[in-house]
């Protein structure tokens, strides 16, 4: 039985929110960090509190902390070393194995990400801008009252329009494909494949491989806890336009150029069913937009690339495994909007996400490593995911067609990492836990 | 880099000679459990030699056994690890007997080091490890260990050689599909 009423909303429900904001704190004393969190926590929703009332709140909180935050609020050595050694690292000295490396190396970072003095991170999502500034507001107040805490940064979410549906810059409809967890109370749609063990995603609970095992001690810390890898990837929007209109001479040919480094058009329809036309009825449908698989239906990839983003990204049938490499997703858009025919403005916009997991190297870290990154995937040979792989203009990005593949060389880097870091995501007890530390008990 | 792809090459035998240590020091690529061993003209690889646990030996035999067996009923069992070829010895030093274990394949087996644990434990695998000294005893669940253990006892190549150097397997499967689809369409024109 899942304890709804201690994991922290954010892993398991999505919250009805147009905007948002995150802000990156540090301490500079134990004290002043576990006054803030004292404070803070009384606004972090559980599942149970948000699914309760999802209908009348405006608002939504998570904090999570980098494992300096824990050492920074006195958490003590023997429970600090007993957390995993990619998270006690952290994603800066993670950056080769994750492929930030060149522009995507934490020295061109943003925000004092990459800072070891990056301590916390308070997640806020609101239902619209007033609410946000409210909020906003009302943490500026509550930091300016803890002495010793300091906002290192901050990103303001934007959802881009037509917000009928969630999408990212480049137009590629969101959040079709996620795992569904055994005892949520969601049902999977069609092709997301059987619930999961809530272990893959949450401390505690048996996972696909068994009961809980070498989980960070004490218990109270870890239980109903996960991992977050946080990950701001920034979107040259206009530099992807560019390459569809050089790539493609009608808005047909654009489109199909546009699907075929994704996996699906830009409706969400995904190319195994809809392999030659955009079926925006099909994207929208969430009974049949993940209803597929490649072995059977797409073996050589004519419909969706070997090396298309969610070929990579949930290979489905043609992994080994793969119930031990989901992971959940989270976050929003932020920056404006770039309109259709405008060049492009030179303002940062993009993708701030999160991905959660209960092992950052099994998990987030493999299928950055692996799926993301590895040249020779499916035996491409050179080629690197064309939305989210390290691109440095000399990989190669190949399209299966009968009877010759169109192989376009020198593929530009459409995204960039801005900024990332590992966090945990304590349960509730765990966040009065690390508040109370240091008190008398 | 060492997964620069050098297809075109295949025709001309190579040996590369390997530094001590079994890396080469300027271009040493990080995976997720440590360090990558380069690939070479024999693709990736490993050697892990360790000494038994003294008396264990029929043990080894009946494991042999098993995954015959194992490879039998599911042909695709170890596909995931990528595999050219596997080979097990085992050999004596001063009345000690010792376990070697040499695997070519095609992928550093960084990448995909938990799910080799994972079809260790399915195919009967890992009976063998256990009987090994020192082999962590809560190695399903805890892929460091294991990990440790492999890396501790892998014993680097200082030359390796390829007569069609960096071909992976697949790609000898596709040439071999191919030559027998020309031989059935030949078939098929008499």
């Amino acid at each position: 039985m899942l304890e709804f009423d201690d994991i922290q909303y954010i892993l398991l429900t999505r919250a009805p929110a147009i905007t948002g904001r995150y802000e990156f704190l540090s301490f500079r004393n134990p004290g002043a960090g576990r006054a803030w969190l004292s404070a803070i926590l009384e606004t972090v929703h559980s599942v149970q509190q948000a699914r309760a009332s999802v209908e009348k709140d405006n608002r939504w909180v998570s904090v999570a902390f980098t494992w300096n935050g824990l050492r920074a609020l006195g958490v003590d050595e023997s429970s600090l070393a007993s957390f995993p050694e990619e998270f006690k690292q952290g994603m800066v000295a993670r950056a080769e194995i994750l492929g930030d490396t060149g522009v995507n190396h934490p020295d061109n970072w943003v925000g004092n990400l990459a800072s070891p003095e990056l301590h916390a991170i308070v997640i806020l999502f609101a239902r619209d801008a007033a609410e946000r500034q409210r909020c906003e507001a009302e943490h500026q107040r509550l930091v300016a009252q803890c002495e010793g805490v300091e906002v290192l940064s901050s990103l303001d979410l934007e959802a881009t329009p037509p917000f009928e549906y969630a999408h990212d810059h480049f137009g590629y409809r969101d959040r079709m494909s996620q795992p569904v967890i055994e005892g949520a109370g969601e049902e999977p749609t069609p092709g997301t494949g059987a619930p999961l063990k809530a272990g893959e995603f949450i401390l505690g609970y048996p996972d696909e491989d068994g009961p809980p095992a070498n989980l960070p001690q004490p218990e109270i810390l870890s239980r109903n806890g996960s991992y977050m890898a946080y990950r701001r990837l920034q979107e040259h929007v206009g530099k992807f336009r560019e390459f569809l209109r050089q790539q493609g001479r009608t808005p047909e040919e654009q489109e199909l150029i546009a699907a075929k480094l994704m996996g699906r058009w830009r409706s969400g329809a995904p190319l195994v069913l809809a392999p030659d036309k955009d079926n925006p009825a099909l994207g929208a449908d969430p009974q049949r937009n993940n209803d597929f698989n490649y072995k059977q239906m797409d073996p050589h990839g004519y419909a969706v690339p070997l090396g298309s983003h969610i070929r990579r990204m949930n290979p489905r049938d043609t992994a080994a495994n793969m119930n031990r490499r989901r992971v959940i997703r989270r976050g929003g858009t932020y920056g404006p909007p770039l309109p259709e025919e405008a060049p492009e403005d030179g303002i940062e916009r993009g993708i701030a996400a999160f991905i959660i997991c209960a092992s950052l190297i099994r998990q987030f870290e493999f299928a950055q490593n692996v799926w993301v990154n590895d040249r020779n995937f499916h035996e491409l040979g050179n080629e690197r995911d064309p939305i989210c792989g390290n691109q440095d203009g000399t990989l190669e990005y190949k399209i299966p067609k009968r009877p010759i593949r169109k192989k376009i060389t020198g593929l530009p880097a459409f995204t960039n990492v801005r900024g990332g870091a590992y966090f945990f995501l304590p349960g509730l007890k765990a966040l009065r836990y690390l508040a109370s530390l240091g008190h008398a008990r | 880099m060492s997964d620069t792809p050098k297809q075109n090459d295949w025709s001309k035998p190579a040996a590369m000679a390997i530094p001590e240590g079994g890396y080469f020091k300027d271009k040493i690529e990080q995976g997720r459990y440590g360090p990558i061993f380069p690939k070479t003209p024999a693709c990736y690889g490993f050697s892990i030699i360790a000494k038994i646990i003294p008396g264990r030996e029929p043990n080894f035999y009946e494991y042999a056994r098993n995954i015959e067996n194992a490879v039998a009923g599911q042909p695709d069992c170890l596909a995931v690890l990528k595999l050219h070829y596997l080979r097990w010895n085992l050999f004596e030093i001063k009345g000690d007997t010792y376990f070697q274990y040499m695997g070519i394949f095609d992928t550093d087996f960084d990448k995909y080091t938990e799910d080799a644990v994972a079809i260790f434990a399915a195919t009967g695998l890992n009976t063998v490890f256990e009987n090994l000294e020192g082999f962590p005893k809560d190695w399903k669940t805890n892929a460091q260990a294991f990990i440790k253990f492999v890396r501790d006892h892998h014993c680097p190549s200082f030359l390796e050689y390829g007569e069609y150097p960096y071909v992976s397997a697949e790609e000898v499967k596709k040439a071999l599909k191919l030559k027998a689809a020309f031989s059935d369409m030949l078939d098929q024109m008499q």
